[in-house]
């Protein structure tokens, strides 16, 4: 995995998301899912060509079921993008890296 | 590339084009790598629902038809290991999706990205087509808005959110007897919601799914509406024998109940059937036009398995290579 993607967790989540001056992309997904393993590339590459503009974390749901709870992940790979620990953007499903960076384009 | 440029730049030229990464594209690329043909695989975009990198297995479960893996193996682990032997072998892939396709002139061109561009992206000697199908939706009332709210196409993907829920399959072949299954292993109880009275899957799927005590069934049913909110909260059914409207109680839905061929980039070029498969001919991944092949579930709407699409794409390679070389280079 790309040291630019961050691994969250439930201990971690909130300080992060709250914490962080750049808006936080945080990728709910599991060892499990294939849809979410054919983003993890497009995601890296987001967080390489977008540094110091956005973050992006990974939240493993299996381990970390409560912040998967509290934002009634039913799918994955869901996104969602948070703006001062807020969440604003939310996508469900495997997308293209264009359609996603569209998608989340007015926080970049 | 910068913006604006102008396109005059020459396509880049490939003896061998292959659209898809499933099971066809991924054996077919590794037959014509070790041919020498130096393929580009343009493999497809990443989504949930159609045509993605992987094909349908990246959407399934346990695979335990696929000869070789004694205790089975899930689809997207299956298809890891497809990938890596194809480039083992240096088989291009990339990730991307084809947006235009021109058979008329030769060589063959491809876009990728602004179809309306002038020049084409790639250009090739021999097109093999591997785009394999999608899942057809209900597409009744809400299906859109409530899909990643407890409407799902993906079990493996989704059936974790379902601990201890009553979940609805809809569909009554391999796939949908498959998820059913599968979802079982999380879900209170499983109803399958099947429009005839007898399924359509293979004895050895129906025999585990009658004996199977979670799994119901509510047979000449069809699904016309699903309730909820901001999640899915119940089904309206109705009997189609009957016409008698019912409501089930189920919080999540997953839709299996068919597929449609990926072909729509080549209507108008190549020859389709009515349902819109591609045809071939004689046997062979031959299409209607000389140097353009087809393989996999893009062409078969009746084996539809991944040991029979992986057969095809290695029939596709050994066409193309054979043709390629009555083109005498």
């Amino acid at each position: 995995m790309s040291e630019k993607i961050e691994t969250l967790t439930d201990a971690t989540f909130d300080e992060h998301v709250k914490s962080s001056d750049v808006p936080v992309l945080v990728d709910f997904w599991a060892e499990w899912c294939g849809p979410c393993k054919m983003i993890s590339p497009v995601l890296e590459e987001i967080a390489e060509e977008h540094a110091g503009k956005i973050r992006i974390g990974k939240l493993n749901i299996d381990d970390n079921l409560d912040v998967t709870r509290r934002f009634d992940v039913m799918s994955i790979p869901t996104l969602i993008l948070f703006k001062d620990g807020e969440p604003q953007v939310r996508l469900i499903g495997a997308k293209p890296k264009g359609q996603l960076l569209e998608e989340i384009s007015a926080y970049l | 590339m910068p913006e604006g440029a102008p396109t005059a730049h020459r396509p880049e030229h490939r003896k061998v084009v292959i659209i898809g990464s499933g099971p066809a594209g991924l054996t077919a690329a590794l037959y014509t790598a070790r041919a020498q043909l130096e393929p580009l695989v343009i493999e497809g975009e990443p989504s949930s629902t159609s045509d993605q990198p992987g094909g349908q297995l990246m959407l399934t479960t346990e695979v335990e038809n696929y000869p070789g893996f004694v205790d089975g193996i899930m689809g997207p682990e299956l298809m890891g290991i497809m990938r890596a032997q194809a480039l083992r072998f240096d088989a291009e892939l990339r990730v991307a999706k084809v947006s235009r396709l021109e058979l008329g002139p030769r060589p063959f061109e491809l876009w990728i990205g602004d179809p309306a561009a002038d020049a084409p992206t790639v250009t090739a000697d021999a097109v093999i087509v591997a785009t394999g199908a999608r899942s057809l939706m209900l597409g009744v009332a809400n299906e859109a808005r409530l899909l990643g709210y407890g409407v799902s196409t993906c079990a493996t993907c989704d059936g974790f959110f379902f601990r201890d829920q009553h979940i609805a399959v809809a569909g009554g072949g391999d796939s949908a007897i498959e998820e059913a299954s599968f979802l079982t292993r999380f879900a209170s109880k499983v109803t399958i919601i099947h429009r005839r009275d007898q399924l359509r899957a293979s004895k050895i799927m129906q025999e585990r799914a009658f004996a199977n005590p979670k799994i119901e069934f509510r047979w000449n049913s069809v699904v016309t509406d699903i309730l909820g909110d901001t999640k899915v909260a119940g089904l309206r059914l109705r009997d189609t024998v009957s016409g008698q409207e019912s409501e089930l109680d189920a919080t999540g839905l997953f839709v299996a109940i068919g597929h449609e061929p990926n072909s729509s980039l080549l209507k108008g070029q190549v020859e389709l059937a009515d349902n819109g498969y591609v045809r071939t001919f004689d046997g062979t991944t031959r299409t209607s036009v000389e140097g353009v092949f087809a393989c996999g579930d893009v062409q078969d709407d009746y084996y539809r398995q991944a040991v029979t699409s992986a057969g095809s794409g290695c029939m596709a390679a050994i066409d193309a290579e054979r043709w390629l070389e009555t083109q005498g280079e």
